[in-house]
């Protein structure tokens, strides 16, 4: 077991890199999953189809098909994802502006991906919420976006907050796909470097590597028990 | 003012009109070519059986449920299609439904003054003011920071009614007001709305109470299986039911 001190900072530096990819596609995918979601539930219907498209492609493939694309699909329409190359982002987040795109890559499979799972954690809070409540708003005179930012989105919060979080932790798991797509150095990339190149027994490297996972997914979830817990009180 | 204009606001035309309107649920024929006008200050109740579209009839005026063919027109104006058009028609329609709808998550004054502030773009001072007398009015000023969960229903409904009323809407829709409601509670809901229809308001109300269809309609409409049955003053229609279906009703419901 020694390998996981004396190699402690293979370890740390994997768990940072995929720290950082989890944060930065948490990020992005509940920012789009919430436009994705704020389209399903919208009054035009064209508006509707394009959010049920979207929702329905991401969430039925497979997370590596979709990095099969991100890694092999974009270089061959000639992008790099340079639009991610966000100036100050790219300071903290090293990896987000080097030349080899694999980590924007990762990044854009992750997000697109997890959006969808996000849309139907979002939506799911709003269904949740009462029709009448949205009723008693529209009859009032708000318009569509009103209604969600004053009466339902506030309301449809408690009970979104849950599943959303599976969602992510969820999310930081397929993270370990990265290493396959081209990424190095992420935490699942890790065992590879240690055992094949660094000639290390496995069984110790993979529990450094698990640890390296709960010590993210872990406390995740039990913020999550606390929450619903508190929502259980307050109710 | 002479006595031509008098008469010129009683002939003046009606606020709400329905005409030949059609509604399908799927193969349901939930409203089967209704017509009916509602003229300024006039309060007509719509009574029926359940499932016989009176309901439905109620939600179309302010556009929660969309007709399938014939025409709503509202002050004048064709109902608009979805947008900010309706969005105002709606807010000039003030709507009380049987469950209350209450927002949870919003003290009865903020449940009142929402609609002021974000749709009238009042100033938050001014809507909380005319919102707290709306609440004494109601009966419930001392209510003012609880949220509706710790009201009763007929605290609510009176909340309810007072949220409509502070859109100073120009008509106000009833769907089933106190059907919800403990039996005990019933009352006090009707007499805001019997204060309601005193003060001119222009009302277009379903229930099923037929003491306030009595003292405080001016005309009574009855529906049956989507049809337009009946519409006649309440002594008229309670005394003397011309169809065979509200006669029928009116046994069943009265002798008990």
């Amino acid at each position: 077991m020694s390998v996981l001190i004396d190699k402690f900072d293979v370890f740390a530096s994997g768990f940072w890199l995929t720290l950082q990819i989890c944060f930065l596609a948490a990020i992005g995918a509940l920012i789009l999953g919430s436009v994705v979601a704020v389209l399903r539930i919208s009054p035009v219907p064209p508006l509707r189809a394009v959010g049920t498209a979207y929702v329905n492609i991401f969430r039925n493939l497979p997370l590596t098909i979709v990095m099969f694309f991100a890694a092999f699909g974009l270089p061959a329409l000639g992008s790099n994802a340079d639009f991610l190359r966000i100036p100050g982002l790219d300071i903290v987040f090293s990896r987000l502006g080097t030349d080899l795109p694999y980590f924007r890559f990762g990044l854009i499979a992750l997000t697109l991906y997890t959006a969808a799972f996000v849309c139907e954690a979002l939506r799911s809070g709003v269904n949740a919420v009462p029709a009448g409540q949205a009723e008693a708003a529209r009859s009032l005179g708000l318009t569509f976006t009103q209604n969600l930012r004053y009466v339902v989105l506030p309301q449809s919060w408690a009970a979104s907050v849950v599943p959303l979080g599976s969602v992510i932790i969820a999310m930081i798991k397929n993270s370990a796909l990265i290493g396959f797509f081209g990424v190095v150095g992420d935490l699942s990339a890790t065992a590879d470097q240690l055992t094949s190149a660094g000639g290390e027994p496995f069984i110790p490297v993979a529990i450094g590597i698990s640890i390296g996972y709960l010590i993210m997914t872990v406390p995740l979830g039990m913020l999550l028990d606390r929450i619903e817990q508190r929502q259980a009180v307050a109710r | 003012m002479t006595t031509g204009t008098v008469d010129d606001v009683t002939t003046s035309e009606p606020l709400i009109v329905l005409e030949s309107v059609n509604k399908w649920f799927g193969p349901l024929h939930v409203l089967d070519n209704v017509s009916l006008s509602v003229g300024r200050g006039e309060v007509v109740v719509v009574i029926g059986p359940s499932g016989s579209g009176k309901s439905t009839l109620c939600r179309t005026i302010n556009r929660l449920e969309p007709i399938t063919s014939g025409s709503i027109t509202f002050d004048g104006q064709p109902l608009p299609a979805e947008g900010r058009a309706l969005a105002k028609l709606r807010s000039e329609v003030g709507m009380v439904f049987q469950s209350f709808n209450l927002f949870a998550h919003k003290t009865i004054l903020q449940n009142v003054t929402l609609g002021p502030i974000k749709v009238r773009r009042e100033k938050p001072a001014a809507a909380r003011e005319r919102g707290l007398a709306l609440l004494d009015r109601v009966g419930i000023a001392n209510q003012a920071d609880k949220f509706p969960a710790q009201l009763s229903g007929g605290q609510q409904q009176r909340v309810a009614i007072a949220r409509a009323l502070a859109m100073q809407p120009k008509a106000m829709l009833f769907d089933e007001p106190t059907s919800a409601l403990d039996p005990e509670m019933v009352g006090e809901v009707l007499d805001v709305m019997t204060s309601l229809a005193r003060e001119g308001m222009t009302m277009v109300v379903v229930t099923h109470e037929m003491g306030f269809a009595r003292h405080a309609a001016n005309r009574v409409v009855f529906m049956a299986d989507g049809q337009l049955v009946e519409d006649a003053p309440p002594t008229e229609f309670f005394a003397n039911p011309r169809s065979e279906r509200a006669k029928d009703f009116l046994s069943k419901i009265l002798t008990h």
